[in-house]
């Protein structure tokens, strides 16, 4: 039933919402804006807003400085090619959690978690010797490997979730109709949880792309990603603002656009449970 | 066509037992209910036979063929499941073939057997709808229609009508002993509603606790009712039990009456009470005693019977139909 609002309450909301809206998302409209402003402007107090020279010069120079292209397909690499494996191991897993729970499936669940609790730091030295023994360092398929497992706990508990909501009664009836499990999977489930499969995918996408620890730590050139291509403009001689946020709003373009074009999806995939 | 034998089947989980050791003969081509109280064990059982759950002990035989360890899948039988476990993101028609291709069957062959099981069933209309723009009892008829598309050896129902209004029930009910009479294939039917299983069976089996109390035709179930159980279970309104005084001048601990085996009169009888509610039916009455001796009971009047709230009445059960029960609650003839 809906609830009778007052204009003015709505207002106030609406404003509220609006201010909220507006800082959460000034640090990347501000990147955007710098990233046109000639390093002078950058740094000028008080700050110009939208009244200064527009120019291209810090995307030219960012271009000219270093190959972005080149970091940006490691980008697209690593976090497609952790997001799949992740796929390969997280639907099965949340399969046999969501419909054939055991006694220990929710101590399970909790302890995946937890992995996500301990800094990432704490480990950072002996992944760092196991990557020099194995001749990983600085490799795509290395980082692909870490990327992979530190999503992993998150892409379960999605996925889990989003299992959990599909009643177990109709993969029964799959069994009943004499699908196997691969049908049963391919045929029922998968059919039925696709908007669960895709925000969970979208996400794993978007955490991997933004990964700084691990890719700036692991690589130096032929896998580093664009996290370091927009680290290696915060140089020694100082910070050059401008051709920074240029270099960030390059890096970040790609996964912002998909995400513009799949917020209905995450929206959805991450509130998914919560209400029913 | 198959009969089913099940010998000392027993379910357990983890330390409970639902089913302590059972053993039943199910005969090719009878429809036969399982009934009882919830948590009697009678859907665990059917999932048992189905093979979606694993057996803790004993063997399940399909036409003399162990299927013990066989998938659900393998045993060829079709289930109607209580929520109708339809595939929401496929159309009425992709539903009712789905087993058929799982099964390999030609696609030509798929849309003729479909086309046909959707003509019996007045789904043809409907065919290219999704389950969640169709109403509850086409929602069941879809999956009665995924159920017989590929001609299994049997069915098993798990309260297929329990979320369909009284009317629409009624409706099935006639439907589903047509399609047994039409198709002759043996069929399982799970549910609480003793009205159903005395409508529809075959054969009633009555569980309590896992094991079974009585196997046998409605009317044997209704004439001759092993024990307490089995009588207090099948009729309705249930049987009235008297115990004292007028049990031990029939030579029972217990005597059990059907409230359509007693005549009631407000001047003189057997038993006397004070009348409680009334509830008028038109073709029935029946109203609620209060004995002298403290029990409750109900009495059945056919057409209209008038009596006011706390008025004296008489009872007096017919003598033929007196049903006599041991200490133990078993029948004593």
């Amino acid at each position: 039933m809906a609830r009778a609002v007052s204009t003015r309450r709505k207002l106030t909301f609406t404003v509220i919402g609006w201010l909220v809206g507006l800082m959460i998302f000034f640090p990347v409209l501000w990147t955007v804006l710098t990233s046109f402003k000639s390093e002078l402007d950058a740094i000028a107090i008080p700050p110009k807003y939208l009244f200064f020279d527009w120019t291209l010069e810090n995307y030219r120079e960012v271009n000219e400085r270093s190959n972005y292209f080149r970091f940006m397909m490691n980008s697209v690499y690593l976090s497609l090619g952790s997001t799949f494996i992740g796929l390969l191991f997280a639907v099965p897993a949340a399969w046999a959690m969501a419909f054939s729970p055991g006694k220990r499936t929710k101590d399970i669940l909790l302890w995946m978690l937890s992995t996500k609790m301990l800094p990432a730091v704490g480990v950072l030295v002996p992944i760092y010797l196991l990557f020099r023994d194995f001749n990983l360092l600085d490799t795509r398929a290395g980082l692909i490997g870490v990327l992979f497992l530190i999503n992993l706990p998150i892409m379960v508990w999605m996925l889990y979730t989003y299992f959990k909501e599909i009643p177990g009664e109709i993969l029964e009836a799959a069994r009943m109709d004499g699908a196997s499990l691969r049908h049963e999977i391919l045929h029922v489930l998968a059919p039925m949880a696709v908007p669960g499969i895709a925000s969970t995918v979208l996400l794993s996408v978007i955490l991997a792309w933004n990964e700084a620890f691990w890719t700036l730590n692991l690589t130096t050139t032929n896998a580093a990603p664009l996290s370091a291509f927009i680290a290696s403009f915060s140089s020694p001689q100082g910070n050059f603002y401008a051709k920074l946020s240029a270099a960030s709003t390059l890096a970040i373009a790609p996964i912002l656009i998909i995400g513009w074009f799949s917020q209905k999806q995450l929206v959805r995939g991450l509130t998914f449970g919560a209400v029913k | 066509m198959s009969a089913i034998q099940l010998t000392n089947v027993q379910k357990r989980f983890g330390d409970v037992t639902i089913i302590p050791g059972l053993d039943l003969t199910i005969e090719d081509g009878k429809f036969v209910v399982f009934v009882g109280p919830s948590g009697c064990g009678k859907s665990t059982l059917l999932r048992l036979i189905a093979g979606l759950e694993d057996v803790s002990g004993g063997k399940i035989e399909i036409d003399g063929q162990d299927v013990t360890n066989v998938s659900p899948a393998r045993r060829g039988l079709a289930m109607v499941f209580q929520s109708y476990a339809l595939y929401p993101h496929m159309s009425v028609r992709a539903n009712i073939g789905f087993p058929l291709k799982m099964a390999g069957v030609a696609k030509a062959d798929i849309a003729r057997k479909v086309e046909a099981a959707a003509a019996t069933l007045n789904l043809t209309d409907y065919l290219e709808r999704r389950p969640r723009e169709l109403s509850g009892g086409q929602r069941q008829r879809v999956a009665i229609g995924r159920a017989i598309v590929r001609e299994p050896n049997g069915f098993l129902f798990d309260e297929p009508l329990s979320n369909l209004d009284a009317a629409l029930r009624v409706n099935m009910r006639l439907e589903l002993s047509e399609l047994h009479q039409q198709l002759g294939t043996t069929m399982i039917y799970v549910t609480h509603d003793q009205v159903e299983a005395m409508t529809m069976a075959d054969k009633i089996v009555v569980l309590n606790k896992g094991r079974v109390e009585q196997v046998g035709s409605p009317l044997e179930l209704y004439r001759k009712p092993a024990n307490l159980f089995v009588a207090g279970f099948i009729g309705s309104p249930r049987m009235n039990f008297l115990k004292g005084e007028y049990a031990a001048r029939n030579g029972a601990a217990t005597v059990g009456v059907r409230p359509e085996h007693m005549s009631i009169s407000t001047t003189g009888g057997d038993i006397r009470g004070t009348a409680g509610v009334a509830e008028h039916l038109g073709s029935d009455t029946f109203i609620h005693i209060r004995l002298d001796s403290g029990e409750q009971i109900t009495a059945r009047s056919i057409g209209e019977y008038r009596v006011a709230h706390g008025d004296p009445v008489w009872l007096t059960p017919e003598q033929n139909n007196l049903h006599r029960f041991d200490a133990e609650g078993r029948s004593a003839g």
